[in-house]
């Protein structure tokens, strides 16, 4: 504003005088909120539901082999989750695939995931697409045509087998999630480690890696959960290795002990704990 | 502002540049980058010394920051070649030349701390642990962030970013030091003050700054010489007065400060001096060998310009309407009309003995032979108007007086 002349100092109006009481609000916007919050709980009841049935038939009591009625509450089971050896070697194979294939994973998936977002390279846009394959094809069709390929290849299905059918999905599954956090990356970054005298793999470890490895390790832990609970693919391809879910399967038809149950129980606290500790850190390395 | 005696100046300067090329700190020889078929630098080619403040200047997508990034090492010449202190570096990588680089948007690694940021340099070039640090926190100093050395980035505010991003690229002890618009996400007042900061840090230690930015007058302000760019050249490299009084081009006339350029035609030359037709009548000015003929444009500052609303003097002067005038504080920018349309613009000091002016006007514009310049070509076709704002003129008219 720039006038010649001056003018009269602003001066704010005084605040208009209170109009009353305020009005009250119509019926529906005082029930809205308790609608809103009654049905957000309706879902969230009807979505743990099962996961809630499953913890508590671990304390069931059943009668015969099925642990599908409730009989009554006892700690037989808790008290020896390992009692049932076919189910705990299942348990350990399950742990032992999902392990070795999230590395795997982990690994090359990252690896794509910078690749894809820093360089553009002849047939990098084909690679964006069969990214996403494994993750839109049926699992039946990718489990029999693994199946197929392991079998002109001529070799034995078990553990290997289930590691690289395992892997193949997730890979993709850890590429496109690293993706999206690599998107964000401030590619200066590297720029001001080489200009200070870091060589690219210095640059790499010290910069790069550690600040993409909260995505990395979410990442990670996803395809673990995607891993221990895959069944169609591995059915295919397991041979005479029975991982948790096909034992699980198998049981199903013969007897359900409440051990599974328990079993479910601990692997769901273990993933608990593992979040939690995954606050804590990034509580801790965004505290200064 | 400087009245006489530039260009003598102007042409002891060239000589030198062309001269001193081997005791050059950095020296560009006739470097081009192309990405695909754009050239994004065409045919460059200067020398900075040592200790100098040397600053890029032009629009975005100049080739300013190319150019940067080519001394840093982030991009290879096309063709043409880059020393570092006499050596070739065109093909060296970027951790392998002794230059650092002051990001735009620091570039600060997030993840460490303030002094671990600082570190990063000297502990990449395999100082020992203990010496990296003490030569951390001593440079933390120089910037006086000693007190936030503890810090991570996310904590700081934007000026203190900048002066940790400056510390990390002061720590290795580099040939030179180069700024990609390091200001440019501060504010007014805040970059005013870090521009001075800037200018006390080199003071201290001496290293030769090359300074990328947009904003003229923060290149007027802090460099020892200015190279401005257009679309991938270089237009002119001069002092910051000679820039401003002696433009080489149409393009540095009107991209520092603010200018009137008209069209013209030279009609002849003589004893130093140079007549022109423009603005309806025969104009002279000062000439160089380096002056055009035919087609040209004539420069003149609009504080160069005086209006007089009496009888016109006998020197050149121009009869001409007044149009519009604006007060802003320290000037009235007044906007008139020559006989042939041009528009003329004129900055008035307060101290001006000017009765009241209004739009219709009859007024004399005139100014001495040396405020103007005969440039090659054509003036663009933008018009000086684009920033004249219509409601302040009406506030003007308006206001009581």
């Amino acid at each position: 504003m720039t006038t010649l002349g001056t003018r009269p100092p602003e001066t704010t109006p005084p605040a208009p005088p209170p109009t009353g009481a305020a009005p009250s609000p119509s019926p529906l916007r005082r029930v809205g909120p308790w609608l809103l919050n009654g049905y957000a709980g309706a879902v969230v009841f009807i979505l743990f539901l099962p996961i809630l049935v499953i913890i508590l038939f671990s304390f069931n009591d059943p009668v015969g082999k099925f642990n599908f009625v409730w009989k009554g509450f006892s700690l037989e089971a808790w008290q020896d989750p390992f009692k049932y050896e076919p189910l705990v070697d299942a348990m350990i194979v399950s742990l032992e695939v999902a392990a070795v294939s999230t590395v795997i994973s982990a690994v090359l998936g990252t690896l794509i995931a910078v690749a894809l977002v820093r360089y553009r390279f002849t047939g990098s846009g084909a690679t964006n697409t069969f990214l996403v394959l494994p993750l839109t094809t049926p699992e039946v069709v990718m489990g029999a045509s693994l199946l197929t390929l392991f079998l002109d290849l001529n070799w034995a299905t078990g553990f290997w087998t289930i590691v690289i059918a395992h892997a193949m999905f997730q890979i993709s599954f850890v590429a496109l999630t690293v993706k999206a956090r690599v998107r964000g990356f401030d590619w200066s970054l590297e720029d001001a480690a080489m200009d200070l005298g870091a060589t690219p793999l210095r640059t790499f470890l010290r910069v790069t890696f550690p600040l993409i490895l909260p995505g990395v390790v979410a990442a990670a832990m996803l395809s673990f959960a995607l891993s221990m609970d895959d069944f169609i693919i591995t059915l295919f391809n397991s041979g005479n290795e029975v991982t948790y879910p096909l034992f699980v399967n198998n049981a199903a038809k013969t007897a359900l002990p409440p051990q599974i149950n328990v079993m479910a129980t601990l692997i769901m606290l273990a993933s608990l704990v593992v979040i939690g500790l995954s606050q804590i850190y990034t509580r801790w390395r965004t505290r200064g | 502002m400087g009245d006489e005696g530039v260009e003598p100046e102007e042409s002891a300067t060239a000589v030198a540049a062309a001269g001193a090329g081997s005791r050059d700190t950095i020296e560009l020889d006739r470097v081009t980058k192309t990405f695909g078929d754009q050239i994004a630098v065409n045919d460059v080619g200067f020398g900075i010394a040592e200790g100098e403040f040397f600053s890029l200047l032009g629009p975005s997508g100049c080739g300013k920051t190319t150019t940067l990034r080519m001394i840093a090492g982030f991009e290879v010449p096309t063709s043409g070649s880059i020393r570092l202190a006499g050596a070739d570096v065109s093909h060296v990588p970027p951790y392998k030349r002794n230059v650092n680089t002051v990001f735009q948007h620091y570039a600060l690694f997030p993840h460490m701390t303030v002094r671990n940021n600082v570190a990063f340099g000297p502990r990449s070039k395999k100082v020992p642990k203990a010496d990296a640090r003490s030569r951390a926190d001593e440079v933390i100093r120089v910037v006086r962030m000693e007190d936030f050395a503890d810090r991570k980035p996310g904590q700081l505010s934007g000026g203190q970013q900048q002066r940790v991003a400056l510390a990390r690229a002061l720590v290795n002890y580099p040939t030179a030091l180069l700024l990609d618009e390091p200001l440019g996400a501060l504010d007014l007042k805040l970059r005013q003050a870090m521009q001075l900061e800037l200018k006390r840090i080199q003071r201290e230690v001496g290293i030769t700054f090359v300074y990328v930015t947009h904003d003229q007058e923060e290149a007027l302000t802090m460099s020892d010489r200015i190279a401005v760019m257009s679309e991938g050249r270089v237009e002119q490299i001069g002092s910051p007065t000679e820039i401003y009084d002696a433009p080489a081009t149409v393009f540095v006339a009107g991209f520092i400060g603010q200018a009137n350029l008209w069209p013209c035609t030279v009609v002849g030359a003589r004893n130093g001096t140079t007549s022109v037709e423009a603005l309806g009548a025969t104009l002279t000015a000062p000439s160089d060998e380096a002056s055009p003929e035919g087609e040209a444009t004539l420069m003149v500052r609009p504080e160069r310009v005086r209006v007089s609303a009496t009888d016109p003097r006998p020197a050149p002067g121009v009869n001409a309407t007044v149009t519009d005038l604006v007060f802003q504080g320290p000037v009235i920018r007044l906007a008139l009309a020559a006989a042939d349309g041009s528009e003329i613009v004129a900055h008035v000091g307060s101290d001006h003995d000017l009765p009241f002016l209004r739009p219709g006007d009859e007024v004399t514009a005139s100014w001495d032979t040396g405020a103007g310049r005969v440039l090659p070509g054509r003036p663009p076709a933008m018009d000086a108007d684009d920033y004249f704002d219509e409601e302040l003129a009406e506030d003007w008219e308006s206001a009581p007086r």
